[in-house]
């Protein structure tokens, strides 16, 4: 059976801690740019914890909102591709194919959550950092696009175990980077296929909603918001 | 090799002077513009060896100034082939000594144009990957992708124009090769592809101009349909329009004649050209400045006005930003650039001369830049997450390389002016003559003579 990959998110637990962005950096050897770079916008962050203000100062409310690609069903990055590099895959993952992109950022301008960022420059780690790569994931050269791939490293060597014990893969048993490290559980990973998963009973629930639902994506990442 | 006698006349050796005589300051103005470009190409490559950070793009606003040039430089090329074109077409005589200019602007524009998808890459040394070539990993390119649309459109279109400038040189080259000895007569004998002047290929050619005449009226309105395709077919507020293909193809025609306007004034002012490049013919194009420019406005105020009534809450940002907003400026140098100055100095007969119409179409070509830009940049920098909004400011490798754009359009043209007729000569011959347009007469050209008394008429 095709296994569909989702994402809920609860708005209500998150507090915001960027423990996600970190693990995240850590699992996909996403280059960190300097100060002066990020200052110009050339930060990239898989994923991002925006941060919202609500109200006027000294009576605020402050609220949190992780954003990762949405891995889209009707994703615009992917038409948009001259070279396929942008592409859908069976599981319903938007995979980016580094080797074959040419760095039009095209798919970046058409992704209305602005979570595909580019490779401005070679990446670098300076010593003794190398070391920490992470040897399941490539490094992207300068002039390609990257983007938040559910962690589909971790997806695969669950799917190689699980064939390896003959079994099946269970709810549970992949959990992306993210997932794993957020320490209030905001984040659930699974398979929506299945209707017992906890990702789809989350995405059921009435708190549920779709980032930019209006503009038709069809994304796969759920968020709960706050009960009354 | 034909043995036609060599056309006489003041006219034929007016126009041909350029070609004959060189002067220092053809050589400086070669060197000057050449060094330009040669430093646009320098930058470049250090931008590819440096990586493309070395621009000014960033998260969210990944595409520019390279782009606004491509998009810009497309628009130019819209003056050339389909004005030309359409003029022939209608067989409106005065467009005799204009066809040519507008043509060569045409492919020039193309290739400059053309060459910004490949600069603007984040990897150009794999842009032969849009290109559909049988590969041992059979990889097509993605088809759906208006990228890859754009690469068809602009080869297309920069054939078809290569082809709709070359054939009505052919006659010219025949001119020059029988006029010329030595390695110039061998030149552009190969160029004049043994034309002798023979009824039959008055004829051939004849038709021939035609049929590209014809043909390349819908390739010119595809192409630039095509490159607001690139912008359409997002889903990015402002971009995803119904209208940007029309309001494309129309701001490429009207930047088109802008740049065909102050070529003309250029040519006539370097190249000693006032007996053949009349203030009528500046008015005339005036005139259809005039109209490309209210046509243009009302593509513009057809679009505010829907975002603004339609209120959605992406693109109203976008519309606040370039109206009253941070690109304000810009926007509203465009307006006064792309409408209010042109409608100003068109309008008025008095003003509508060779000065006016040059000070408008300078206008317009900064205007019709500046529209590209703010077509691109305020949408990408406010898209839907506000948490994402950014800004964008140019960086010096984007500012040379575009300078350098301009440079080797007026390089290239300077050239062009120096090895082939600007003003084709025997349509201009067959003009005086009042013979039917594109049915030149079936008889080589050698026996016309220049007439001044219907000079006189003309003028």
């Amino acid at each position: 059976m095709i296994r569909r990959w989702g994402m809920a998110v609860d708005l209500d637990r998150c507090t915001g801690c960027g423990a996600c962005v970190t693990a995240c950096h850590a699992e996909n050897n996403i280059p960190t740019v300097g100060s002066e770079q990020a200052a110009r916008g050339r930060a990239m962050h898989w994923i991002r914890v925006e941060r919202y203000w609500e109200g006027e100062f000294p009576d605020v409310k402050l609220k949190f909102r992780p954003v990762m690609c949405q891995q889209c069903d009707a994703a615009p990055c992917e038409p948009v591709c001259p070279t396929y590099a942008s592409h859908h895959t069976e599981e319903g993952l938007n995979a980016q194919i580094y080797n074959r992109c040419i760095g039009t950022r095209y798919c970046a301008n058409a992704c209305p959550y602005n979570v595909r960022f580019f490779n401005f420059f070679n990446p670098r780690w300076p010593k003794p950092l190398n070391v920490q790569l992470n040897p399941d994931v490539s490094v992207r050269e300068v002039g390609v696009m990257e983007k938040c791939t559910f962690c589909v490293q971790r997806i695969s060597a669950a799917e190689i175990d699980a064939k390896a014990e003959k079994r099946e893969l269970k709810d549970g048993d992949v959990k992306p980077a993210c997932v794993q490290s957020c320490a209030a559980k905001a984040l659930v990973f699974g398979d929506l296929s299945d209707p017992e998963s906890d990702v789809s009973r989350l995405s059921r629930s009435s708190r549920g909603s779709k980032l930019l639902e209006e503009v038709g994506t069809l994304p796969k990442v759920a968020y709960l918001g706050r009960e009354g | 090799m034909s043995e036609s006698t060599p056309a006489t006349g003041s006219m034929v050796e007016g126009l041909l002077r350029p070609l004959v005589r060189t002067s220092w300051r053809f050589y400086v103005l070669v060197a000057f513009l050449g060094s330009i470009v040669a430093a646009g190409l320098g930058t470049w490559a250090y931008q590819m060896y440096m990586g493309f950070g070395l621009t000014g793009i960033n998260m969210p606003v990944y595409w520019a100034f390279y782009v606004t040039n491509f998009v810009f430089w497309i628009g130019i090329s819209h003056a050339g082939t389909l004005i030309s074109a359409i003029l022939r077409l209608v067989n409106a005589g005065w467009r005799r000594p204009v066809t040519r200019c507008a043509e060569v602007i045409t492919v020039f524009a193309l290739m400059i144009g053309a060459m910004f998808p490949i600069i603007h890459l984040g990897r150009p040394w794999l842009f032969f990957w849009l290109v559909p070539y049988p590969s041992e990993r059979r990889i097509w390119p993605n088809f759906r992708s208006p990228l890859v649309w754009d690469f068809f459109a602009i080869s297309t279109y920069l054939t078809g124009s290569l082809l709709f400038l070359f054939l009505p040189m052919i006659p010219d080259f025949a001119l020059v090769r029988d006029r010329s000895t030595g390695v110039r007569r061998r030149a552009y004998g190969v160029l004049a592809l043994g034309w002798r002047g023979t009824t039959r290929q008055w004829h051939r050619l004849e038709s021939a101009m035609q049929i590209m005449a014809i043909a390349i009226i819908p390739v010119a309105v595809s192409v630039h349909t095509i490159v607001s395709f690139d912008f359409s077919m997002a889903p990015v507020p402002m971009w995803h329009s119904t209208m940007f293909g029309p309001y494309f193809v129309a701001g490429a025609i009207f930047s088109g004649i802008a740049a065909l306007i102050v070529a003309m004034a250029a040519l006539r002012k370097f190249l000693h050209l006032e007996a053949y490049l009349h203030p009528v013919h500046f008015q005339n194009l005036g005139k259809l400045l005039l109209m490309m420019s209210l046509l243009w406005a009302y593509f513009v105020f057809a679009e505010r006005l829907t975002t603004w009534y339609g209120n959605d809450s992406a693109e109203i940002n976008v519309f606040y930003v370039t109206q009253r907003g941070s690109f304000a400026p810009l926007y509203w140098t465009m307006v006064v650039c792309n409408f209010l100055l042109p409608l100003t100095i068109l309008s008025i007969k008095r003003l509508r001369t060779i000065a006016g119409c040059v000070t408008a179409a300078v206008s317009v070509c900064i205007g019709m830049w500046l529209e590209r830009f703010l077509i691109i940049v305020p949408s990408l920098s406010h898209k839907y997450l506000t948490y994402t909004w950014g800004h964008y400011r140019p960086r010096p490798v984007e500012i040379m390389i575009t300078i350098s754009t301009f440079a080797a359009m007026t390089l290239l043209y300077t050239l062009f002016a120096k090895f082939v007729p600007i003003i084709s000569i025997w349509e201009l011959e067959a003009g005086e003559h009042h013979v039917p347009a594109v049915s030149p007469l079936a008889a080589p050209q050698r026996g016309l003579r220049h007439d001044p008394a219907l000079e006189e008429t003309r003028a």
